[in-house]
């Protein structure tokens, strides 16, 4: 028989594949198994977050971040406060700071989970994800108990946190610290040394850090290639400066690195969950938990019910919203995934002129033809794992 | 950090970027600790180069692009660049202006990640740049026509979809309203709306 020419062929990884982790859509042109180029179509959850924004007051658009990264919602809910709180030069309560890391560092760790169990889950590892969603199930009760919803919490607010949490509650995050550092332990002991994940994960998707840097990546994927840099050091926002954590740094850069970083900042972010705690307790750490400037924030139920003043506020801030004096400014914080910024402009009106939301996924996955170039096929999905992405924040 | 010294170290950049690109940066400004440099849009590969190579700034890191619609102006989008230096830690922001016919060059040879931002800038404000290797649309549906992001596109769209029962396909429709979208002015609650409300002929 003659020789036949070989050729690539196409494939359609998703958008209904699970380990595509939401709704990506892959076209893979394939030479064997091997992938010679990767186009991804995204856009699938596209749901015009930046459009409906500029149609609501500042106010009324925070609940669109909760809906952009639903694994991480409260780090996107900071970022956009953050934003607006610069531009209107407003100081966050010292309590409602403390509240805001605690609660940013319980989010770091819910969505480590997700990202490292289901990781391991779409190459093949069963057991993780059963072992850590239970404690990504507690956190959401926390959430829950601080704000009334499991995922979509709406919780932070221009100027701090909406309402202050009863003791009991920090209580119960104090005394989930112990088992949640166990759960890592265990994980640690499924995965790290495990010779069929270390098979699938070592040298896969290796990005240099000036890769890394030119491609927009952040958070741990530059922290995988060797980049010491996290804006929670190099950028102090609310209360970190005072708080004591390492910053974990890989060699390689590769799945496997991600990995071993996502673990360690779960560890760490256990110990910056106790010195809130503890800080939480002194004397300096009481207070209002909300800036009490009710120009800006609504005041208390209470007030409402005996002060004429305090009624008018609440009606017109529940109505017309607040103003933010026109201008522009870029807030970014590092979010669980890497940096999330917000690119906001104000034309001096209650609503956001323009409010661009720079997705860290969306960076991330636009160098998935360049990261996974020679890859086998089967790689993809520990590739598309270590990435970290979530639809809603890419698609928005 | 003092924001004094945060200003006069910003200041101090944005001088050196003045000094270091004569006649393609034409202006910066320092406001609410951040900086933001004007440029031609004609010269930002230019630009975004020598930030990115000079040692001085070290902006290696690429964070951002994007446009905003000022549909009042002639050249009606700024095409905003956000840039990092890790090793300097600042920031700077890159201002050009063009409008809807004229390209801006690609900076997709300076930093790879630009793709799909420029991609999406293009999809959403219709932003066109020159020497982009696949200026598809990137966010919107697979044959959407319009920029959904410029001032003049509404909130509603144009065009809904629905599974057809009948033709067992998914069809697209004109968007109908079940109510009038509903825009309240509160610019000036105090005085008054600029329309005639009725029975105001009775007042005069």
């Amino acid at each position: 028989m003659a020789e036949t020419s070989v050729r690539s062929f196409t494939i359609n990884f998703g958008p209904q594949h699970p380990s595509a982790h939401g709704v990506l859509r892959l076209l893979l042109d394939l030479d064997g198994e091997v992938v010679e180029r990767a186009d991804a179509h995204v856009g699938l959850l596209h749901r015009g977050t930046e459009k409906l924004i500029e149609y609501k007051t500042y106010m009324q658009a925070i609940p669109y971040f909760d809906r952009l990264d639903y694994s991480s919602p409260m780090s996107q809910e900071h970022v956009f406060c953050m934003a607006i709180e610069k531009l209107l030069g407003l100081e966050v309560p010292r309590r409602g700071q403390l509240l805001r890391v605690l609660f940013l560092e319980l989010t770091r760790i819910k969505n480590h989970i997700l990202n490292i169990t289901t990781g391991a889950l779409d190459i093949g590892a069963l057991t993780p994800p059963l072992w850590g969603f239970e404690f990504r199930e507690q956190i959401m009760g926390f959430y829950e108990r601080a704000s009334g919803a499991r995922m979509h919490a709406n919780y932070f607010r221009p100027g701090g946190v909406h309402q202050d949490v009863p003791q009991k509650l920090l209580d119960d995050i104090e005394a989930f610290c112990d088992p949640c550092l166990d759960m890592i332990a265990d994980l640690d002991a499924l995965l790290t040394e495990n010779r069929i994940f270390k098979q699938r994960m070592v040298d896969i998707g290796i990005m240099t850090l000036d890769e890394c840097w030119g491609w927009g990546y952040s958070g741990p994927l530059v922290r995988a290639a060797g980049g010491a840099w996290d804006l929670r050091r190099a950028q102090p926002y609310e209360c970190y400066d005072e708080m004591e954590f390492d910053i974990p740094v890989g060699k390689h850069g590769d799945c496997y690195d991600r990995y071993l970083v996502r673990m360690e900042e779960m560890r760490q972010s256990i110990r910056i969950m106790r010195q809130c705690l503890a800080k939480l307790k002194q004397p300096d750490g009481q207070g209002p938990v909300l800036a009490e400037d009710n120009k800006i924030t609504p005041p208390r139920r209470g007030e409402m019910k005996r002060s004429m003043e305090s009624l008018i506020h609440h009606f017109k801030l529940y109505t017309e919203g607040f103003h933010v004096p026109a201008g522009e400014v870029y807030a970014a914080a590092e979010t669980p995934k890497g940096e999330l910024g917000v690119y906001l402009v104000s034309d001096g009106t209650n609503k956001p002129y323009k409010c661009k939301i720079r997705a860290t996924g969306f960076a991330h996955l636009s160098s998935i033809d360049h990261i996974s170039k020679g890859h086998m096929l089967a790689d993809m999905t520990a590739i598309i794992g270590s990435l970290d992405l979530v639809f809603g924040e890419v698609d928005r | 950090m003092d924001d004094k010294v945060v200003v006069d170290r910003l200041d101090e950049l944005g001088q050196a970027i003045l000094r270091a690109l004569p006649g393609a940066v034409t202006g910066y400004t320092v406001a609410v600790g951040e900086l933001t440099v004007t440029a031609k849009a004609s010269e930002i590969v230019a630009v975004t180069t020598r930030l990115r190579d000079d040692p001085e700034f070290a902006f290696v890191g690429f964070v951002d692009v994007t446009a905003v619609d000022w549909p009042q102006r002639a050249k009606r989008f700024d095409v905003v660049y956000h840039l990092l230096s890790p090793t300097r830690n600042w920031r700077v922001r890159i201002k050009t202006e063009t409008d809807e016919t004229t390209p801006v060059p690609s900076i997709i040879s300076v930093f790879p990640g630009a793709d799909w931002f420029e991609r999406e800038a293009f999809d959403l404000y219709g932003v066109v740049f020159e020497g982009h290797p696949d200026l598809r649309r990137i966010l919107t549906d697979y044959g959407f026509e319009g920029h959904p992001l410029r001032k003049d596109f509404p909130l509603t769209g144009f065009l809904e979809v629905r599974w057809d029962d009948e033709q067992k396909r998914v069809v697209y429709e004109k968007v109908q309203l079940g109510q009038e979208f509903r825009n309240f002015d509160f610019l000036s609650p105090w005085e008054g709306t600029d329309y005639v409300l009725p029975g105001d002929e009775k007042a005069k």
